[in-house]
C-alpha cells in the first residue's frame, strides 16, 4: 500500500457496493414490501440516529455515556415545545433542537473532557437524573409527568402530511438521518476524526504530540449532543409526544445496548443494533407481552459472549477468516 | 452488513404472512387492541387490569351481536407515549382493530388519543385518571376514575363536615399534584383554610420531617395524597412515630392510603382515617360478592382492584355498545351509542356522561374501623352521580 496519508484516508473512505445496496434497501423495502411497518420502521430511524451519535462520542472518542438521552430529550422538548407554542414547521423545528441541544452538549462538554472512566459514568448518569427532575419541575413549560401536550406538526414542505400510515414520517426520518449519517461518515474517515481515534487510544501520547486534547472532545461532543437532539426532535415530531422518560437512564442505557449489540466506532453498529434490538423487540413483544424482555436478555448476552465486538465485529472476523483460508 | 439484515427482514415478512394469512381465515371477528403495561415497574397494575378484562370475557362469553371478541395485547412497558402511539397506530394499521382500549397510564393515553382521533376508532380509557385525556380524541371514553372526580367531591364533604382548616401532604407529579390542587380548590370553596401545603419526593421518600412538619404546625385535619405500594405504609409509620394519629388530627387521603395491604402493615395506626374511592373490595352487594368470587378464583385468591374494575366495567362497556349498534364498529356509531349508558358495575351504579364521554359514579366515603377483629374500610357515607367538576 502507498505510503502517502492522503491515499490511506481516501481508501479508508471509499463507498463500498454493500453500503449503496443497503440505503437503497433502506429505502424499499419498507414502503414497498413492509408498508405496515413503516410506525415502526421510522422509529428504527430515529433511533438509529441517535445511536450513531452515541458512536461518535463512545466508539470513537471513547467517551463512556449512560445520560446521552439528556440530549435527545433536549431536542425533543425543545422542538416539541416549539410546535406546541405554534410554530410545527418540521425543519426550522430540527435545526432549532439541533443549536438547542448543541449547545447543552458544549456548556455540559467542560465537565465531560476533564474526566474519564468512572468519574464519566457517574456524572453521565447524574445528568440524566438531573435532566429529568428539572422538566418535571417546570411542568408549565414541559407538561410535568402528563407528557407535553398540544406538539401540531405541519405538513412537511408545505404538502405531506404527517398521517398514521407513516408514509411521510419514515422518509422524513429517513432522509434525516441519511443526511446525518453521511455527514458523521465523512467526519470519523477525516484526519479530526483519525485524531479523536488516537485520543481514545492513548490520550498522553496525543498530548506529547500537541493535539488538544480536550477541545477535540469538546468538539465531538457538542456535535454528537447536537445530533441526539435532532433524534429526539424527530421523535416528538413524528409521535407528536414527548415525556420526561425520554430524558431518562431507561432511555440512555436502551441506545447503549443497541449499539454493543451492533458494534461500536463503526457507524453501521450503531444502525444494524438498532434494527436488530428493535425488530426484536417488536416481534418477541407482539407474541409474549409478558415476557420477551427474558428473550432480549438472552439476546444480549449470547452477543457479548461469543461477540465481544458486536454482530458488526464478529461478522469481520468472520469475513477476514474466509478470505484468508 | 447485508447478510444480517437479510434475515432479519425475511423473518419479518415470513412473520407479517403469517399473521395476514390467519386474520383472513377467521369468520366475522372485532378486534379489541389493548396497549397495556405489562412488563417494568407498572406490570402488576397492568396485570390487575388485564385480569379484569379476562375475567369479563370469562363471566359473558367471547361472542357478541354475532361477532367474536378477539384481543390484541400489546406491552408499552411503561411509561413511554412514542412507544404507545407507535403500538396504537400500528394495531390500526397492521392488525386492522376495530377498537383501541387498555390505556394504564395518562402520558400513554394521551398519546393514543391522537391515533384514536385520526384513525377514528372508539376507545376506552380503563384507567388512566387525569381529567383532561377524554377530550383530546371524540371518539374516547372513561370507564375508570378521574383524579379530580373523588378528590373534588371528597373536598367539600370534608369542609361539610365541619372542618375549618387542614394541611395538605402530596407526591410532588401529576397525579399528586392535581389530586391536592382539586381537593384544596373544593375545600377553598365551601368556605375552609389550607393552613399548610407540603410536597414529597416521588421516589423513596422519607416521611420524618415532613410529618414534623406536620406535628408542629398542628393542623385540625391533614390531607395526604400518596402513590398505592410500599408508600402509605411508611407514611402511616411516620405519622404514628410523631403522634400524628386521628386521636388528635383528622387523616383525610384517596383510597390508595387504606388498601388491604397498607391497612396490614399499618395496623391500628390507621384507625380513624378517611379516605375516599371509588370501588370497595368488601361492600356486600350481590353483584360486587360476585365479581370479588369469580375473580379470585380466576387469579390465585388475589383481590381485584381498581385497575381490575376498571377493565372489567370497560370490557361491559364495549359488549353493550357493540349490542346496540348491532356490531357496526365504525367510531362514530360506537361512540354515539356509549353516550348516556348507565349500568350498575360491581363498584356501584355508574354511566356516561353523554357531553364529555367521561365516567360518572359513585363516591364512597370510607372511614377505617375495627371489624371481625381486623382493621377494614367502612363505608360512612356516598356521594352519588359525581361527576368530574372541570370537564
Amino acid at each position: 500500500m502507498s505510503t502517502d496519508p492522503h491515499l490511506w484516508l481516501r481508501h479508508k473512505a471509499r463507498v463500498s457496493p454493500y453500503e449503496v445496496a443497503f440505503w437503497i434497501a433502506a429505502l424499499i423495502v419498507p414502503y414497498v414490501l413492509l408498508p405496515k411497518y413503516l410506525a415502526l420502521a421510522s422509529q428504527i430511524a430515529i433511533m438509529a440516529t441517535f445511536c450513531i451519535s452515541l458512536d461518535l462520542i463512545l466508539g470513537y472518542a471513547g467517551i463512556i455515556s449512560l445520560g446521552h438521552a439528556a440530549f435527545f430529550g433536549i431536542g425533543a422538548y425543545a422542538a416539541g415545545i416549539l410546535s406546541a407554542r405554534g410554530w410545527g414547521e418540521p425543519l426550522s423545528g430540527l435545526l432549532f433542537a439541533a443549536v438547542v441541544a448543541g449547545l447543552a452538549g458544549w456548556i455540559i462538554g467542560f465537565m465531560i473532557v476533564r474526566v474519564q472512566h468512572l468519574a464519566l459514568l457517574m456524572i453521565t448518569l447524574g445528568l440524566s437524573f438531573l435532566a429529568v427532575e428539572v422538566a418535571n419541575t417546570f411542568d408549565g413549560l414541559t407538561g410535568g409527568a402528563d407528557g407535553l401536550l398540544g406538539i401540531d406538526t405541519w405538513k412537511l414542505f408545505g404538502i405531506w402530511k404527517f398521517s398514521i400510515w407513516g408514509h411521510t414520517s419514515y422518509a422524513y426520518a429517513l432522509g434525516v438521518s441519511f443526511l446525518i449519517f453521511l455527514l458523521c461518515r465523512r467526519l470519523v474517515h477525516s484526519p479530526f476524526g483519525l485524531t479523536l481515534e488516537a485520543i481514545r487510544e492513548n490520550p498522553q501520547r496525543t498530548t506529547a504530540i500537541g493535539v488538544a486534547n480536550r477541545r477535540h472532545l469538546q468538539w465531538v461532543f457538542t456535535l454528537s449532543s447536537s445530533i441526539a437532539g435532532i433524534a429526539g426532535a424527530m421523535l416528538a415530531q413524528t409521535t407528536k409526544t414527548v415525556s420526561l422518560e425520554s430524558l431518562g437512564f431507561q432511555n440512555s442505557a436502551e441506545i447503549a445496548v443497541m449499539l454493543i449489540l451492533g458494534g461500536t466506532g463503526r457507524l453501521y453498529g450503531a444502525i444494524v443494533g438498532t434494527i436488530i434490538f428493535m425488530v426484536a423487540r417488536d416481534q418477541l413483544s407482539g407474541m409474549n407481552p409478558k415476557y420477551w424482555y427474558f428473550w432480549i436478555g438472552i439476546l444480549l448476552m449470547m452477543v457479548v459472549l461469543f461477540m465481544p465486538r458486536g454482530i458488526l465485529g464478529a461478522m469481520q472476523r468472520l469475513a477476514a477468516k474466509m478470505s484468508r483460508s | 452488513m447485508k447478510r444480517t439484515f437479510v434475515p432479519v427482514l425475511a423473518t419479518t415478512a415470513l412473520l407479517t404472512v403469517t399473521l395476514a394469512s390467519t386474520s383472513a381465515l377467521a369468520q366475522k371477528t372485532v378486534k379489541i387492541g389493548v396497549t397495556n403495561v405489562y412488563s417494568g415497574q407498572f406490570a402488576d397494575p397492568g396485570a390487575q387490569l388485564d385480569a379484569g378484562i379476562k375475567l369479563y370475557m370469562q363471566l359473558h362469553g367471547d361472542t357478541v351481536a354475532g361477532a367474536k371478541i378477539q384481543i390484541i395485547r400489546r406491552d408499552v412497558g411503561g411509561i413511554a407515549p412514542p412507544v404507545a402511539k407507535r403500538l396504537a397506530e400500528e394495531l390500526v394499521v397492521r392488525e386492522r382493530v376495530d377498537i383501541l382500549a387498555g390505556n394504564l397510564l395518562t402520558p400513554n393515553a394521551l398519546a393514543v388519543a391522537g391515533v384514536s382521533k385520526d384513525a377514528e376508532k372508539f376507545t376506552v380509557v380503563m384507567n388512566a385518571a387525569t381529567p383532561i385525556i377524554t377530550t383530546k380524541s371524540p371518539y374516547m371514553v372513561r370507564t375508570s376514575l378521574t383524579t379530580s372526580q373523588l378528590n373534588h367531591h371528597f373536598g367539600e364533604w370534608v369542609a361539610k363536615q365541619g372542618v375549618k382548616n387542614v394541611y395538605t401532604m402530596v407526591t410532588n407529579y401529576g397525579p399528586g399534584t392535581s389530586s391536592g390542587k382539586s381537593f384544596e380548590d373544593a375545600f377553598k370553596k365551601k368556605g375552609g383554610k389550607v393552613v399548610g401545603a407540603d410536597k414529597t419526593p416521588v421516589v423513596n421518600p422519607d416521611f420524618s420531617p415532613f410529618v414534623q412538619r406536620v406535628a408542629e404546625a398542628k393542623p385540625e385535619a391533614l390531607y395526604v395524597w400518596v402513590p398505592g405500594g410500599t408508600q402509605p405504609p411508611a407514611l402511616g409509620k411516620a405519622l404514628a412515630e410523631r403522634g400524628v394519629t386521628p386521636a388528635n388530627t383528622k387523616i383525610f387521603g384517596q383510597g390508595e392510603l387504606t388498601d388491604d395491604a397498607a391497612l396490614e402493615a399499618m395496623g391500628k395506626v390507621a384507625l380513624g382515617i378517611i379516605t375516599a374511592y371509588h370501588y370497595n373490595v368488601h361492600r356486600d352487594t350481590p353483584l360486587n360478592t360476585r365479581f370479588v368470587k369469580a375473580y379470585r378464583a380466576a387469579n390465585n385468591g388475589r383481590d381485584p382492584d381498581i385497575y381490575s374494575i376498571g377493565g372489567y366495567d370497560g370490557m361491559h362497556l364495549i359488549y353493550e355498545v357493540l349490542k346496540k349498534t348491532g356490531g357496526n364498529t365504525s367510531g362514530k356509531a360506537m361512540i354515539e351509542a356509549a353516550k348516556g349508558m348507565s349500568w350498575e358495575s360491581p363498584r356501584g351504579m355508574m354511566s356516561i356522561d353523554p357531553r364529555t364521554r367521561d365516567v360518572v359514579q359513585t363516591v364512597w366515603i370510607r372511614e377505617v374501623k375495627m371489624k371481625d377483629g381486623k382493621p377494614a374500610n367502612i363505608i360512612i357515607d356516598h356521594i352519588d352521580n359525581a361527576k368530574d367538576p372541570d370537564l
